[in-house]
């Protein structure tokens, strides 16, 4: 840890984080963080996927309880219980996933738990509706209050989520990761807010992975790694590869190991592939088309809504509203089931490895096997010998830490139970592997053994798609790189041209084009 | 063939001794249960009340052993009860009535043993139902299940306008006799429904163990949309558990038929619940995805010995029915807290 050269410049913390320490089931989030917070500053915490980054903020904010550790505000300790009795405290949070009730209207969103009520006990709504439309154009939105939040763009839900935390009288406001899914015009607003916040001596702690961003509004910069408090320092002393040599802890060649390699014919063939939105019109996923090529690593970027994730489920099978042409080989797949494209040849990793990639309640071998039970059948039963054989050898070959097989699946870390899920995908003998943040929440040597393992798999033929918001992981892996924003398919480039300024630039430029329809709300 | 314990299968650690205590209570329980009315009543460990402690056992062990697939899958099955009713009926009407066919304007009688395949698959049908209202029509199988809780229900009063059939014990010139030696009959002096739930939770803790259906169960039950993208057929796997409930139900419908030789188109009501409370009472969760046959077998035992033993020392029928609710509530009050201590336990170990 390096101890700022000018600390006198800043003021006393008005909360300061001392020894906090969150354990999970298998994991350790936090190993006894120090983190201060500034009035009046942008408090930039910065850090990789499962840094803690965003553990640390929900201790703050009373979501989640410290293992050990204690918060001192103003000088006095605190206990923080709730996030109701954080905002007591003056501790307010927009979350990095949104937490709105699409059923409900943008104003009733807003006063969720605080309505302003009468002397008989009803809503005044009229009066929540006049503060929301007052919310609303300070951020200059033209919503109507009574506008149900599942009818807006992903983007005018992330500000009504602001537009909740405006509302209440903090002190301090913690901000995660609140413009990745805003358009450069949204952003900017945003970013007009911070600035006023400040100056009425407001704390904001900002988490964001863009890093430009964070240069440009931070006036005090933390580092976490692992867990570990790794640096604070204030802006003047911060540049950019200081953050990158902080937060990865070491040279970005270790972590990637990009192989040159032969592809070979094409395998998965997608044309004109559309996902309509269930909500409001318009498209999730319009017009796609690409193919893939065997022993081919194709990556895809885009910001947070822009799609990346819906095109993965309307190849996988997911979304019964998907029209196009889907051709794995030589065959059609578009009208299969889900399980009749992994019969076909078609593997998916999703991105929410805890809703979509795990049974909880089974153990790590049972997770595993699950996808190819019926190959263990000898004569009526399981035949547990072969399945174990099975599974050793997976464990062994993935690397996956685990004392024993039949341990369950939630004492492993994050790494690890990816890992599973991975070892699942491969026993299916895919053609085409698809990969949704692959690397989200898992450590840095996980993170590195998930790209060899990529790798290794291109280089024995296959196919694979893996969907990143990281910059850095699409640059070092992929052979080919599509750019997605709203939607759309917005750019492709290869070799040499996969650079990071140009996937920013291509994602950045399609996503503030604003569509005609899309104000019309 | 043995009997997996009910409970978790987490633990290779070394549980603590007062874990053990906790993991082991529904045995525990039962054999509490047992020590105290032996003392408190002579009649209690005798062996005729032992078996007709056991017979009463079997209703609630069957239907509890279909339920426990649904509700191991994530479900529910209310219409247990009246499917006893429906296939009950179902059965005394084609010993007595014979199936009537107006074209032909003749009756035609069927062996015992038709008789017996016939109901069963009525019961499988109403299964169908069940689990094409889940699956197909995503009726939320609280309200699916309730409907055909109804329906099965009026049918079973329909087919002889709420009268009783009586008598079912066939006629040597229509070649159906022998109906009553289902339910009176012995086998090594053991009545036939004792065997049958020995032959019912024999083959479905094997299948919920041993086969990859029992697996996808778990999977479903523990979390469908993960199980969905490995490739499990969710639809077809809810489908068949609630086609096992209805079987477990028919069985009950003959069994209960042939005890009485006679069908009501009442019998089997609120059965459903004393099922829902044999599979909660051993440790599965109504979550689903948690949970062991063995279980609901014990569960079905601690109901039926907690009855027998209240009725041999007079507690009033009133307060039988207060102490069966206590005994469930306190059950899954239990449960929680033995989940709540393993997650610990878990976060302490890591």
């Amino acid at each position: 840890m390096t101890i700022p050269a000018d600390i006198e410049a800043l003021p006393e913390p008005i909360l300061r984080a001392e020894q906090i320490v969150k354990q999970y089931p298998g994991t350790t989030a936090l190993k006894g963080v120090d983190f201060n917070v500034y009035p009046g500053k942008v408090n930039v915490l910065i850090g990789e996927n499962g840094a803690g980054k965003s553990t640390l903020m929900k201790s703050l904010a009373g979501v989640e309880q410290p293992t050990s550790g204690r918060l001192v505000l103003r000088g006095e300790v605190i206990e923080v219980t709730s996030p109701r009795e954080g905002l007591e405290h003056g501790i307010g949070i927009i979350y990095q996933e949104l937490n709105l009730f699409p059923n409900l209207s943008v104003s009733e969103n807003i006063f969720m738990a605080r309505e302003i009520v009468s002397g008989v006990g009803t809503v005044r709504h009229k009066e929540q509706d006049d503060i929301a439309r007052r919310l609303m154009a300070r951020l200059e939105q033209p919503i109507a209050p009574r506008t149900l939040v599942e009818d807006l763009r992903i983007g005018q839900q992330q500000l009504v989520e602001i537009a909740r935390a405006l509302s209440e009288e903090v002190s301090i406001l913690i901000m995660d990761e609140p413009t990745s899914a805003l358009s450069s015009a949204e952003a900017d607003i945003l970013l007009r807010i911070i600035g006023e916040l400040t100056m009425q001596g407001v704390a904001i702690v900002y988490i964001s992975h863009k890093l430009d961003e964070c240069l440009q509004i931070g006036d005090v910069f933390t580092v976490l790694r692992d867990g570990d408090l790794i640096a604070e320092a204030p802006a003047r002393d911060v540049s950019l590869a200081w953050i990158v040599e902080k937060m990865s802890g070491r040279s970005t060649e270790t972590l990637f190991h990009k192989k040159a390699r032969q592809a070979g014919n094409p395998i998965l063939h997608v044309e004109n592939l559309s996902l309509p939105r269930a909500h409001g019109g318009g498209y999730l996923v319009e017009e796609v088309s690409f193919t893939i090529r065997a022993g081919e690593i194709v990556g895809v970027y885009g910001l947070m809504g822009a799609g990346r994730t819906e095109l993965l489920e309307c190849l996988f099978g997911m979304q019964p509203d998907a029209r196009g042409t889907i051709r794995l080989g030589s065959r059609a797949i578009e009208t299969l089931r889900i399980d009749e494209r992994i019969h076909a040849g078609l593997a998916l990793i999703p991105e929410d490895r805890q809703r979509l990639g795990l049974v909880q309640n089974l153990s790590v071998s049972k997770n595993i096997t699950l996808t190819i039970l019926k190959q263990f059948v000898k004569g009526l039963a399981l035949s547990t010998g072969k399945e174990n054989r099975e599974v050793k050898r997976l464990i062994e070959a993935l690397g996956i830490k685990v004392s024993d097989a039949r341990q369950p699946i939630t004492t492993l870390s994050g790494g690890n139970q990816q890992k599973v899920v991975v070892a699942k995908s491969l026993l299916t003998r895919p053609e085409v592997l698809m990969m949704d943040e692959p690397t989200r929440g898992i450590d840095v040597a996980a993170k590195s053994d998930i790209f060899r393992i990529m790798n290794d798999l291109a280089e024995k033929g296959l196919g694979l798609l893996f969907v990143s918001s990281e910059l850095k992981e699409i640059v070092a892996m992929a052979d080919r790189a599509l750019v997605m924003a709203r939607g759309r398919l917005a750019a492709t480039f290869e070799g040499a041209a996969i650079t990071e300024q140009n996937l920013a630039d291509a994602s950045v430029m399609a996503s503030s084009v604003i569509h005609p329809n899309e104000h019309a709300v | 063939m043995r009997f997996s314990l009910p409970i978790q299968q987490s633990g290779v650690r070394e549980p603590s001794f007062k874990m053990m205590l906790l993991q082991l209570r529904a045995y525990i329980a039962l054999i509490a249960l047992v020590i105290v009315f032996a003392l408190l009543s002579p009649a209690f460990l005798t062996t005729g009340n032992l078996i007709i402690l056991t017979k009463q056992v079997a209703i609630n062990a069957i239907l509890g052993i279909g339920m426990t697939f649904v509700i191991l899958s994530g479900g529910i099955d209310l219409s247990v009860g009246s499917i006893v009713g429906l296939c009950g009926m179902i059965a005394g009407w084609l010993i007595n009535e014979g199936l009537i066919l107006p074209m032909f304007g003749v009756s035609v009688f069927f062996n015992v043993w038709i008789v017996i395949l016939l109901t069963l698959v009525v019961g499988v049908v109403v299964g169908v139902v069940n689990g094409m209202l889940v699956t197909r029509l995503r009726v939320a199988p609280f309200i699916a299940t309730l409907g055909t809780l109804y329906i099965a229900r009026g049918a079973a009063l329909l087919i002889s306008d709420g009268a009783t059939f009586a008598n079912l014990v066939g006629h040597e010139s229509l070649g159906n006799t022998g109906f009553p030696v289902l339910g009176a009959g012995t086998l090594l002096a053991l009545p036939y429904p004792i065997w049958a739930m020995v032959l019912f939770a024999v083959v479905a803790a094997f299948v919920a163990r041993k086969t990859p259906f029992g697996r996808q169960v778990y999977a479903v039950g523990g979390n469908e949309k993960a199980a969905e993208l490995s490739g499990v057929r969710t639809n077809r796997v809810k489908l068949l558990t609630y086609m096992i409930s209805g079987l477990c139900a028919a069985m009950v419908g003959l069994i209960i038929a042939s005890q009485l030789v006679a069908a009501h188109p009442a019998t089997g009501e609120t059965f459903e619940l004393n099922a829902i409370a044999v599979v909660v009472l051993g440790g599965t969760s109504l979550m689903g995805g948690r949970g062991t046959m063995g279980g609901t077998i014990i569960g079905a035992f601690v109901i039926g010995v907690l009855v027998n033993g209240m009725v041999l020392l007079g507690v009033s029928e009133f307060w039988q029915i207060v102490i069966k609710g206590a005994v469930i509530v306190l059950a899954v009050v239990v449960d929680q807290w033995q989940q709540r201590m393993q997650q610990k336990a878990l976060v302490h170990a890591s």
